[in-house]
């Protein structure tokens, strides 16, 4: 019997964990505006219902990921998990480097709550508008959320911790919304994303070697290599394509 | 059969999901032909066994820099 992986479990957290928490932040951000807009009982009856879906889609096709044989996982997920990380690196670096702006949790707040007022009242209990976008919201965010946790998880079997990760950043970001009642814009987000783009470029660099029969130097243990390689990669790319700073509050 | 409005709804579904793995179509298209290069290639080359996977890394971690750096650079010229 093998015993806990800890190159594995311990990076599987933090990702799960640091991506979750960009995600739920995002989301609740426009949950608060449709709370605090358009009432509480749509904003968090679309919320739940989203959460009741994304739990439904993971009983689906959870099960079903143990039955695929772990060459065609760490292959399908690996692939998926590099277009997913870099494409979240590249636009941490391009943010970093003040190429597009940053993205302002405050200024989309309002965005968002300006378009709520302007939508026409509801006329029955339930506020369809609210419902919607609360729905809308909490489900796109919720399928990033289920898919870096199967992906860092499924492949190394770490779907446990993984999900622990994903839930404790679900709690955190719970707590902040239940004590602050507006948008969280202290929190760092770039940063974690450029931690997160850096984390999953390497789970699906180490995985898609597995996939193609590679054998790692350090086996297990040239994950951390990855990370700090595409850390040190993703610093070089922020100084070489550093232009003038962009103001933040645009979208994105 | 189509419902009024279900064609643009899974639509726009769809979009969101695709949109999670490629935003830059050229960055994508990159990635996915090296992997395919280096997943036909690098396992039959007869190289020694550690420089396979570096391969690997050094090829995805160069397209990544080329991406950012090359947008950074034309953002610059505008």
């Amino acid at each position: 019997m093998e015993g806990v992986n800890w190159a594995h479990a311990g990076a599987a957290v933090l990702a799960a964990f640091l991506a979750s928490l960009v995600e739920c932040l995002e989301a609740l951000t426009v949950v608060l505006a449709v709370g605090a807009v358009r009432g509480w009982r749509g904003a968090l009856g679309g919320a739940g219902l989203a959460l009741l879906a994304l739990l439904a889609l993971v009983l689906l096709f959870g099960p079903g990921l143990a039955r695929i044989p772990i060459t065609w996982v760490q292959l399908g997920v690996g692939c998926l998990l590099l277009l997913f990380g870099m494409r979240w690196l590249r636009k941490a670096i391009l943010r970093s480097a003040g190429v597009i702006p940053l993205r302002d949790e405050a200024a989309a707040y309002e965005r968002e709550a300006a378009r709520l007022r302007g939508d026409p009242a509801s006329a029955g209990a339930w506020d369809g508008v609210a419902l919607a976008t609360a729905f809308k919201i909490t489900m796109i965010e919720g399928i990033e959320v289920v898919f870096i946790v199967i992906a860092v998880g499924s492949a190394g079997r770490m779907l446990v911790p993984a999900g622990l990760g994903a839930a404790a950043a679900l709690g955190v970001v719970l707590l902040l919304g239940l004590l602050l009642h507006r948008p969280i814009s202290a929190i760092p987000e770039n940063l974690l994303k450029f931690g997160v783009g850096v984390l999953l470029a390497a789970f699906g660099t180490f995985w898609v070697g597995e996939g193609f029969g590679l054998r790692w130097p350090g086996a297990d243990w040239s994950l951390p290599g990855l990370v700090v390689g595409y850390l040190l990669v993703a610093i070089g790319a922020v100084l070489a394509s550093r232009v003038d700073a962009v103001p933040a509050g645009a979208r994105g | 059969m189509a419902m009024p409005g279900g064609g643009s709804m899974l639509g726009g579904a769809v979009r969101e999901v695709f949109g999670l793995f490629v935003d830059d179509a050229a960055l994508a298209l990159a990635i996915v032909v090296w992997l395919l290069v280096a997943g036909v290639a690098l396992p039959h080359l007869g190289l020694p066994a550690a420089l396979p996977p570096v391969a690997l890394f050094v090829g995805l971690a160069t397209i990544l820099a080329v991406s950012a750096v090359r947008r950074g650079r034309a953002s610059g010229r505008r």
